[in-house]
């Protein structure tokens, strides 16, 4: 924030701190891998909770036309 | 910076999974259905045979029925993944901008959403191809789900070997032919390891060719729809963040917001 006051006109290619991308990439990595994992695979080949496929079931369109094995 | 991206992300994620579930209802959904009616009726022999048709799903009972399934059940799966998508999408490009080339923030979001479509998606659709319903046997689903998710592993790890190996000759080389090395390398090492993986072909006898063939190339349109979408409408909004003097008349005023 500190070079806010120097307007620079055209800037050189930004490129956005690592230190600042890590901390957003461990959290929202890991918030998005498990979402695939409920749209891919839980209650087909995996079961963590025992919905007797309760969620296969409602995802089961999408699973396959995004072309994850779903049975 | 990263959080404003972020929220784009999953924004364009979310555009791309609305566009992409309405690109699959009209042109996935008949082949899903045709590919349901063909299971129940080769396990009508062996179940209750007189059941209604369109209200289940082969010899398992019907949880959810058809039409919850083809409509909030794709958009809720389908609006995941986008979103999903969305937000490792933002992530990807925040890495990738500035460091692996200086191309304009449009530019690099369409192409790293093209990479992305045919690293993700593509190559692992050539090595083991989406299934209808009724096509594929369950007592395999585990090997099934491990071997797609290996293909995708290496295909993922494979480009990002060959764009970080492209980074460092392209400075000997220059762009285009450092380019053309490391799509080059990529495309020889997910060939070779493709065909070592073992074939799967569990298509049934019988199974009419024309419903396979419409209901994998919609399938595979449907991700492109989604890739594309996801592509475009990022590059747009981060644009605006990353280059506010291009798009808006007083850079000035819009400097302080970085």
């Amino acid at each position: 924030m500190s070079q806010a006051s120097v307007a620079v006109p055209n800037p050189v290619p930004v490129q956005i701190p690592l230190r600042e991308i890590v901390p957003w990439a461990v959290f929202a990595g890991i918030l998005a891998l498990l979402v695939l994992f409920f749209v891919s695979t839980e209650s087909g080949a995996v079961e963590l909770f025992s919905s007797n496929g309760l969620l296969h079931e409602f995802v089961h369109d999408g699973r396959h036309l995004l072309a994850f094995p779903c049975h | 910076m990263m959080r404003t991206l972020l929220v784009r992300g999953l924004l364009a994620g979310l555009i791309a999974g609305v566009l992409a579930t309405a690109f699959a209802y009209v042109f996935g959904e008949p082949s899903v259905d045709a590919a349901i009616g063909i299971e129940e009726a080769g396990t009508a022999a062996h179940d209750h045979g007189g059941e209604e048709p369109g209200h289940s799903h082969g010899a398992e009972e019907a949880l959810v029925s058809r039409g919850v399934q083809s409509t909030i059940g794709l958009f809720t799966g389908v609006g995941a993944y986008g979103l999903a998508v969305g937000g490792l999408f933002a992530i990807t490009f925040a890495f990738g901008y500035g460091r692996v080339g200086s191309l304009r923030p449009r530019v690099t979001a369409a192409l790293l959403a093209a990479g992305a479509f045919v690293v993700v998606v593509l190559v692992p659709f050539l090595k083991y191809p989406a299934n209808p319903p009724a096509v594929g046997q369950s007592g395999t689903i585990g090997d099934r789900t491990g071997l797609y998710f290996a293909v995708v592993a290496l295909s993922l790890a494979t480009a990002l070997i060959a764009v970080t190996a492209g980074r460092a000759l392209a400075d000997r080389l220059g762009a285009w032919w450092a380019g053309l090395a490391a799509a080059g390398g990529y495309v020889v090492v997910v060939a070779v390891a493709a065909a070592l993986m073992p074939v799967i072909d569990e298509v049934p006898d019988g199974f009419p060719g024309s419903t396979l063939w419409t209901f994998r190339t919609a399938s595979l349109a449907t991700q492109l729809v989604l890739w594309t979408t996801v592509g475009l409408v990022f590059g747009a909004l981060a644009e605006r963040v990353l280059r506010p003097s291009a798009s808006a008349p007083a850079p000035a005023a819009q400097a302080g917001r970085r």
